[in-house]
C-alpha cells in the first residue's frame, strides 16, 4: 500500500484584477490540478479570488534568514536613491 | 581607550528581544526547540479541534428545519474544515507533518477542544455551538491574529474573518426559538443549560493550574489569561441571554458593581478533566468517525496519487 503524502503545494491568490498574487498559505494535492481545486475551495469561500497560483512547495528557493543582515546591507547606506535625499527649492513646483 | 564590549546576547535573548518588539518569528528563522513544540502542539491541537468540530454541527445537516438553516449549516461546517486546513499548513512549516498530526489525533495522543466531545441533542444545540461556542472561540482566537509566529498569525486572521457568521448565525437560531412557541424557547433554554458550562470549560484550566500560561505569554504566543478571557466571555455573554430572554444556569452569577464585571460560579474541574481524559460523552464516537473517514478515504489519495504519477510519465513519454 502506497503511504506517501501528497506533495505539499505553496498557494498564491489575486484578490482581482490589477493586483499582485499574493501568497496565502499551502495545501497538500496529488497533482496542480487538484491543488488548484483544493486551493479555490480552502482558499476562495468568499470571493477573494479570481486567479489562483501552486507551486509545489519543493519547487521554492528562498534567501536565508541568518544571513539577511549582510545579505540586504548593500542598500542600506544609499539614501540618495529615495526623492527626499535632495533638497528642492520651494519655489520649485511639480517636482 | 574605551572598551565598547558588552556581552554578546545568546541566540535565545536575541529571540526574546524580537519578540519583545513585536517583531514576527517566520519559518526559517531561529527559533528555541520548547518555542517550536509548543507551537506545533498549540496549532495542531486547534486543527483537530477545527476538523472534529465539524462533527456535532454535521450530524444536523439533514436535519436542518429549513433549506435556508441547511445550507447555512453546511457553510459553516464547509468554513471549520478549511480552518482546519489553514491551520495544519501553519503547523506544517514548523516542520510537522500532516500525516504524523493526523496519526496523533487518531491514537488519541494529540487533544482537541473538549467541548466538541458533548453531544448536540436538539436544533436548539446548533444555536448554541454558534452563539456560544463559537462566540468563546472568537475571544480566543481575535488575540492569536497578533500570536508572535507569523503563519499562525495570519492563518488566525482569516479564521476571525470567517469566524462572526458563525456567531451570528447562531444567535439568530438561538432568536427565531426564543421568539417561537413556549416549547421552542423551552428548547432554547435547555440548550443553553447544556452548553452554558461546557463553553466556560472551553477556556482551559484556572490560570493557578495552567502551567504553560506564563510561558506562552513571555513568548507571546498567548495575549491573555484563560482566566481573563473567560470573565470577558461572561460579561459579553449575559446581556446577550437576557435579550433573548434566557436564564444562565449559574445561582452564583452576579454583577459585582465593584469590578464592574460578573461573579459567576465555579465550573466543575473534576467534569473538565475527565472529558480531557477521554471520558465525556462523545470521546469514543468522534474518534471513531475520524478514524473511519480517514480509513475509508485511504484508497482515493492512493488512486490520485497512482493517476498523478501515470499522467506524469505519459507527459514525459510526449515531451
Amino acid at each position: 500500500m502506497n503511504q506517501a503524502e501528497w506533495p505539499l503545494w505553496e498557494v498564491f491568490i489575486r484578490n482581482k484584477q490589477g493586483l499582485d498574487h499574493k501568497h496565502v498559505g499551502s495545501l497538500h494535492a496529488a497533482d496542480a490540478t487538484m491543488a488548484i481545486q483544493n486551493a479555490r475551495d480552502v482558499y476562495t469561500r468568499r470571493l477573494e479570488g479570481v486567479s489562483i497560483w501552486v507551486v509545489e512547495s519543493t519547487h521554492i528557493h528562498a534567501s536565508n534568514p541568518d544571513d539577511a543582515e549582510a545579505f540586504f546591507d548593500p542598500a542600506a547606506d544609499k539614501v540618495y536613491r529615495h526623492p527626499t535625499f535632495y533638497d528642492v527649492p520651494d519655489s520649485i513646483k511639480h517636482m | 581607550m574605551e572598551t565598547l564590549e558588552k556581552p554578546a546576547l545568546t541566540q535565545e535573548e536575541q529571540f526574546q528581544a524580537r519578540i519583545d518588539a513585536d517583531v514576527r518569528i517566520e519559518p526559517k528563522d531561529w527559533m528555541p526547540e520548547a518555542y517550536r513544540k509548543t507551537l506545533i502542539r498549540q496549532i495542531s491541537q486547534h486543527a483537530h479541534s477545527e476538523l472534529v468540530g465539524m462533527l456535532p454541527e454535521g450530524n444536523w445537516i439533514t436535519r436542518a428545519p429549513s433549506l435556508k438553516r441547511k445550507s447555512i449549516l453546511l457553510s459553516k461546517v464547509q468554513d471549520e474544515a478549511g480552518h482546519g486546513l489553514y491551520l495544519y499548513s501553519a503547523a506544517e512549516t514548523l516542520g510537522a507533518s500532516r500525516d504524523q498530526m493526523l496519526a496523533d489525533l487518531h491514537s488519541g495522543k494529540a487533544k482537541y477542544s473538549s467541548i466538541f466531545n458533548y453531544p448536540t441533542l436538539s436544533w436548539a444545540d446548533m444555536g448554541c455551538v454558534g452563539w456560544l461556542v463559537d462566540g468563546a472561540a472568537i475571544l480566543n482566537q481575535v488575540p492569536l491574529c497578533r500570536t508572535s509566529y507569523g503563519p499562525y498569525a495570519r492563518a488566525m486572521v482569516r479564521v476571525c474573518k470567517e469566524e462572526s457568521f458563525h456567531q451570528r448565525q447562531g444567535f439568530e437560531v438561538m432568536q427565531t426559538l426564543c421568539e417561537g412557541a413556549p416549547a421552542q424557547k423551552e428548547m432554547a433554554q435547555e440548550a443553553l443549560n447544556r452548553w452554558w458550562w461546557p463553553t466556560l470549560m472551553m477556556f482551559g484550566p484556572k490560570d493557578s493550574e495552567s502551567p504553560n500560561t506564563e510561558q506562552s505569554m513571555k513568548w507571546r504566543i498567548k495575549r491573555f489569561t484563560n482566566d481573563e478571557l473567560r470573565q470577558k466571555f461572561v460579561d459579553m455573554m449575559v446581556p446577550q441571554a437576557e435579550f433573548l430572554g434566557l436564564t444562565v444556569p449559574d445561582p452564583a452569577l452576579k454583577w459585582n458593581e465593584e469590578r464592574k464585571a460578573y461573579d459567576f460560579g465555579e465550573v466543575n474541574w473534576e467534569e473538565f478533566w475527565q472529558v480531557v481524559k477521554g471520558n465525556g460523552l462523545c470521546n469514543a464516537d468522534r474518534l471513531q468517525a475520524r478514524v473511519q473517514a480517514h480509513e475509508e478515504g485511504a484508497w482515493v489519495r492512493e488512486a490520485a496519487l497512482a493517476h498523478a504519477a501515470k499522467r506524469k510519465a505519459r507527459e514525459g513519454v510526449g515531451a
